[in-house]
């Protein structure tokens, strides 16, 4: 088999939204699904809650030698659609790169869908829906999880979902695990 | 897949020190440390660690009560950073003087003021002339791998002496990777339990560490030394064992990659010596023969090793440090060992001192600059415009 080039991917969200849970559930789930070399970091610096962080990810068919930061990511994702009033998240983002967006708009509501793949889906909807919350805010990374198969063919939703269970118990998992299966069904892509 | 684990490096260092069976850990968290001592407390409530975790109020007092531990004859770790480390100064030379095989986990971070909290490698530089021998990991699986070793051979009665494995803050600490974890069994079969070659012994009682006159103190460090040359054949003989058991292996003073036929070799540690690989990949692409060579261990210092590679190539240092006054320690180390016996070019870059990121891209434009005749002998990369 031949080798898949390297995916890098850029998560942006606000301390406490769970961006760097969801970047390891995300690549335990893609080493499950036979990609051998994957990577999750935090953006290297004193995260707060509520402030604006960032989370990495590096998916690759061979052991990763990269220990840089991500500078021109392949996907970029975005758990808290006001992070963009504040962060350029395009900034890098490759030609012909995907942006998955938590928001309740539609792609082509997003002046650069002619230009990327863009992704949306209303995450912070299925959370509450779900009750994924903690202090009472939503925390929508298994939400996020579960729309990223159907933008990256590298990870499937049966490995995110094994992932949620071992990460979380009983009535917990079964929430996140079905959180994961609701965004999968309504992400909305424009490709 | 069942024996894979996915986890940040201090998770994984966690998970090593325990498999180790420690009798003792005494620690005090610091960042970006914290997440180690952490995993090592957690295993502590599960019961997996089934030794003694002493909480303490200080990192000098955790190094003291780890020298005290391993002075009775037990298998000791602890782990720490930067100001932490700088606190254990004084205990970090009483373990190595005792010949004390405490083990422990510094993760390279920056040494203040002005405050920051990521990866710079003067922390341990400094700590260079204590008598540990010191490991620069630069993946997981390294810091797994070597931590395990890393006992076998502090106690092993040719080296009995303290070792430290380093690896850089964030970058490495708070990365999670995959990483192969071996059962308890095997870990057991290659790391039997503690020999000491002394220990204190409520029913035998012998007193250590009273006066010493000057020809034996002499000799005390002669021995000191002698064992850190120990140590250099040992390393080798771990890693192949390592490697026949479990078919991992990152070299043993040095890692080679690329090197043999190459005009030009890379000298960097830690995770700049991973990034290194990129960058060596991609120069030799454009036709340009170079190769790595990761220092795996500062002390004992690869001295014969690097003559060697030395003789038919020009060697290129990066130091993610800096000795003040002169210039970055690995640069010295590798010229030293060069003097009189080579004529090969040395240039030295400082790079990545604050936590600055190194990218591929910037080890080979550093590189480059070499190659194409344009560098000094000393460079602070991204400062004076390279």
């Amino acid at each position: 088999m031949s080798i898949r080039p390297l995916i890098e991917i850029s998560l942006h969200g606000r301390g406490g939204q769970g961006a760097v849970t969801a970047a390891n559930l995300l690549v335990a789930a893609a080493l499950e699904d036979g990609n051998v070399g994957v990577q999750a970091f935090p953006f290297f610096g004193a995260e707060r809650r509520g402030a604006p962080v960032r989370a990495f990810a590096r998916i690759s068919d061979e052991e990763i030698h990269l220990r840089s930061e991500i500078y021109n990511p392949d996907i970029v994702i975005v758990l808290d659609e006001s992070i963009m009033n504040i962060v350029d998240v395009l900034k890098g983002l490759k030609e012909n790169g995907t942006i998955l967006i938590n928001t309740r708009k539609k792609p082509s509501d997003y002046i650069f869908s002619n230009k990327y793949t863009v992704a949306t889906v209303d995450a912070t909807g299925i959370a509450l829906k779900n009750e994924i919350l903690v202090g009472g805010i939503p925390v929508v990374n298994t939400p996020i999880l579960g729309a990223i198969p159907r933008i990256l063919d590298r990870v499937t939703l049966d490995s995110i979902k094994n992932n949620i269970k071992s990460k979380w118990k009983s009535d917990l998992s079964n929430k996140n695990v079905k959180a994961a299966q609701e965004s999968f069904d309504q992400v909305e892509v424009n490709q | 897949m069942n024996n894979i684990m996915i986890d940040t490096g201090n998770y994984i260092a966690a998970k090593a020190a325990v498999m180790a069976q420690p009798e003792v850990v005494a620690a005090y968290p610091i960042t970006p440390q914290t997440t180690l001592v952490e995993g090592i407390a957690n295993y502590h409530e599960t019961g997996e660690f089934k030794g003694e975790y002493i909480c303490v109020e200080s990192e000098h007092s955790a190094m003291a009560a780890c020298i005290g531990a391993s002075a009775t004859g037990v298998r000791t770790f602890t782990g720490t950073s930067s100001h932490g480390l700088l606190l254990m100064h004084e205990m970090l030379h009483w373990a190595a003087l005792a010949r004390l095989p405490v083990i422990m986990c510094n993760i390279n971070r920056v040494v203040g003021p002005g405050w920051n909290i990521w990866a710079d490698e003067n922390d341990s530089i400094s700590q260079r002339d204590t008598g540990w021998i010191q490991f620069y990991c630069s993946s997981n699986q390294e810091i797994f791998d070597t931590i395990i070793q890393s006992f076998k051979l502090g106690e092993d009665k040719k080296v009995s002496l303290p070792v430290m494995i380093n690896y850089n803050a964030f970058i490495l600490s708070h990365t999670s990777m995959p990483v192969y974890i071996p059962n308890q069994k095997e870990v057991d079969d290659f790391l039997p339990k503690r020999k000491p070659v002394w220990n204190l012994d409520v029913n035998n009682p012998i007193t250590f560490g009273n006066m010493i006159l000057p020809p034996e103190y002499e000799r005390v460090r002669k021995e000191m030394q002698d064992s850190q040359e120990n140590a250099k054949k040992l390393i080798k003989d771990i890693s192949k064992e390592w490697k026949n058991k479990f078919g991992r292996y990152h070299g043993d003073l040095l890692e080679y990659y690329k090197c043999e036929d190459s005009d030009y070799i890379l000298l960097s540690m830690g995770a700049i010596g991973a990034e290194s690989k990129v960058a060596i990949n991609n120069l030799r692409k454009k036709g340009i023969k170079i190769g790595l060579a990761r220092v795996r261990t500062f002390r004992p210092f690869p001295k014969e090793e690097i003559l060697k590679i030395s003789k038919n190539s020009d060697l290129i240092i990066i130091d993610r440090n800096i000795s003040i006054g002169m210039e970055g320690a690995l640069f010295s180390e590798v010229k030293a060992s060069l003097f009189g016996k080579s004529d090969s070019k040395v240039y030295g870059f400082i790079a990545g001192l604050g936590g600055k990121d190194v990218t591929f891209q910037d080890i080979e434009k550093m590189c480059e600059k070499v190659i194409n005749g344009k560098a000094n002998n000393m460079e602070w990369y991204g400062i004076e415009g390279v």
